[in-house]
């Protein structure tokens, strides 16, 4: 009686201009071999828990997005509704409101604790590398504790001789449940 | 004040411009509504397109009593109850689906798509006058259910006004919903969101209307729209957002004068636009809309055109349980958990015949305003979890409901305006319903305070 559901892609393609993958060109950027993708998203989830949403912000490259999806296995996040989406003009608008003492939904602030696993790459070329990780993420408010775990997908580029992040898609475990309100990015 | 709300006259709870706490913190009450209110009234259940095909089937509560809607081999639209007869267990446990009958997982008691029990397993055992044809052998109907140009309405009364009676003049709220499509038809679609919070499900209500609380609650997200700048790139769904956000910033000026504020009575109200930036999503210079505006006028030719896109309406309540914004598609059923519990399940709709990109903005406009995880909708989720923790304190009993209070203005369609946009006489409104409801089992106002 279930529905039946499209099998899931493993990797996304929201955005029309989503760069081309070619198995003919697997070269990856000297830079990014995995121990220094892990580095990479170990520095993420810290300036993430310590607040530093500017400076995460600062990954992020002039056009990336990020997206965590509202159902499993969500096509793409222009004709089904997304928890996130936001390109990168709303990515910055999120990210300066985050830092206002009028967000009266982080009065008082989240406290959270992020763990990041099981990092493979799932794909590279000579622009950069896909990686998929599992995380857990603790948020404390206001005498109640969440628990949010899920799949990640970083789409890893070489900016000015520095790793960016040309996109970021999660998928949390629980997100067609209903949810309290969501303020802090995963 | 705290009292037996079982007895007595409900009056006792309000006073002139005022409502005593209790409504919003007491468990009693609140199983008192989903007798009174949630029973009898007429309850938002689905859109026919959430079951096109015979066989789709698609879950909901009405109050807390969980329900199917199905599409029937003949094309009816049902609502029954999602309970075997049997042992009383829920028989459908996904939300949505196709299935060519119902089998209850517990002994295999297998039902029609109608609820009518089709076998049951083992069936000798059961007493000599055990018959599969009784019709207390079912999952049972809803008493009342009506389908009003796709909405699906249902009541668990079985007599009481019909679903137009009830709806009076809102009616022309779902009619908009259906006449802005080209091809006069929409569809669900797109996903749902399915947003939480620790409080009463007469808050939210009591939010969506209140043209004076954006300008000071949404002023994080004001503030920071109003400072990003527009070099950055967008592929187009940032920008709906960052307009939208903008524009709840309009001054308290506007709000309070440009709005307007209608109610009807049994409780609905819908509040009116508030939109002057001429680039959003429904704006005539977005290039999207105008290809949108020359589809409509192919269909239904200028003039009716020109009538539909003069009938601007942010909110319509339709008392209790569901508000739509047929500008912008969408449609939110609230579903009452517990006096301090309320899921609300926020859906979109595509307007057959308009162009592609046009519902693309609608899901983008979705995300920014009714999102989980909105710039918006968050900090209206805090103010929801911050009333009930105040309501603890029995420092103030009696709430204020009182801006314009005696001030209403008659309206030609039998209800009654707000002096000015930002007047809470949609919250009067609602209590006079709910003040109905509970005394008298409907509507009906019994007192001409408010």
């Amino acid at each position: 009686m279930a529905k039946k559901r499209k099998p899931k892609t493993s990797l996304p393609s929201p955005r029309r201009s989503a760069p081309p993958r070619s198995r003919a060109t697997r070269a990856t950027p000297l830079s990014l071999d995995l121990h220094r993708c892990e580095q990479f998203l170990q520095q993420e989830a810290r300036l993430l828990d310590e607040g530093k949403f500017g400076d995460w912000l600062a990954l992020f490259t002039a056009d990336a997005w990020y997206w965590v999806p509202s159902e499993p296995g969500q096509d793409n996040p222009h004709d089904t509704v997304s928890l996130i989406y936001d390109d990168r003009r709303l990515l910055e608008t999120r990210v300066r409101r985050l830092a206002s003492p009028r967000m009266y939904s982080q009065e008082p602030r989240s406290r959270t604790s992020r763990m990041v696993g099981s990092v493979t790459i799932e794909d590279t070329d000579r622009t950069g590398v896909t990686l998929r990780s599992k995380f857990l993420m603790i948020e404390y408010r206001r005498n109640s504790q969440r628990l949010f775990g899920g799949t990640a997908l970083h789409r890893l580029v070489m900016a000015g001789g520095a790793i960016r992040i040309a996109w970021k898609r999660v998928d949390l475990v629980n997100c067609d449940a209903p949810l309290d309100g969501i303020t802090q990015p995963f | 004040m705290s009292q037996e709300p079982t007895t007595g006259d409900f009056a006792r709870f309000f006073k002139p411009g005022r409502v005593h706490r209790q409504l919003y913190t007491d468990p009693a009450i609140f199983e008192l509504e989903m007798e009174r209110i949630f029973s009898a009234a007429w309850i938002y259940v689905g859109h026919e397109s959430q079951v096109k095909k015979p066989g789709d089937y698609f879950s909901s509560l009405i109050g807390r009593r969980p329900v199917v809607m199905t599409r029937d081999t003949d094309g009816t639209v049902r609502v029954i109850h999602n309970q075997c007869a049997h042992r009383g267990a829920l028989v459908v446990a996904t939300e949505h689906g196709n299935a060519p009958e119902f089998t209850c997982c517990y002994h295999g008691w297998t039902y029609h798509l109608d609820g009518r029990l089709k076998a049951v397993p083992l069936n000798h055992g059961y007493p000599r006058d055990f018959d599969l044809s009784n019709p207390k052998m079912a999952m049972q109907p809803i008493a009342r259910v009506t389908n009003y140009r796709g909405f699906v309405f249902a009541s668990l009364a079985s007599d009481g006004p019909s679903l137009e009676e009830s709806l009076g003049h809102m009616t022309t709220s779902l009619d908009d919903m259906i006449d802005r499509a080209p091809d006069g038809e929409i569809e669900a679609a797109g996903g749902v969101f399915k947003h939480a919070y620790d409080g009463n499900w007469k808050v939210y209500f009591e939010n969506l209307c209140d043209a004076a609380h954006p300008l000071f609650a949404h002023r994080s997200s004001i503030e920071a729209s109003q400072a990003q700048s527009d070099d950055v790139h967008s592929d187009g769904s940032g920008e709906i957002a960052i307009r939208q956000m903008r524009q709840n910033g309009a001054p308290y000026s506007f709000w309070e004068s440009q709005v307007g504020i209608w109610t009807y009575p049994n409780g609905h109200s819908y509040l009116g636009d508030y939109h002057d930036d001429s680039k959003l999503v429904a704006a005539l210079k977005d290039p999207v809309f105008r290809d949108y505006i020359a589809a409509l006028e192919k269909k239904k030719g200028k003039a009716e055109t020109k009538r539909i896109l003069e009938v601007r309406r942010w909110n319509s309540n339709i008392y209790p349980n569901v508000s739509l914004m047929s500008q912008f598609q969408q449609l939110r059923v609230v579903h009452p958990i517990a006096v301090n519990r309320t899921v609300v399940h926020t859906y979109n709709f595509r307007l057959k015949g308009a162009p592609e990109q046009m519902f693309r903005n609608t899901i983008s406009f979705a995300n920014i305003v009714n999102g989980t995880g909105s710039l918006v909708l968050t900090d209206d989720l805090e103010i929801y979890n911050r009333i009930d923790m105040g309501l603890s304190s029995e420092g103030a009993e009696w709430l204020q409901i009182g801006r314009g209070y005696q001030s209403d203005l008659p309206d030609q369609h039998g209800g009654r305006k707000g002096v000015n946009s930002t007047s809470e006489v949609y919250i009067r409104n609602m209590l006079d319903a709910w003040q109905g409801y509970m005394s008298n089992g409907h509507a009906a106002p019994v007192r001409a305070a408010s």
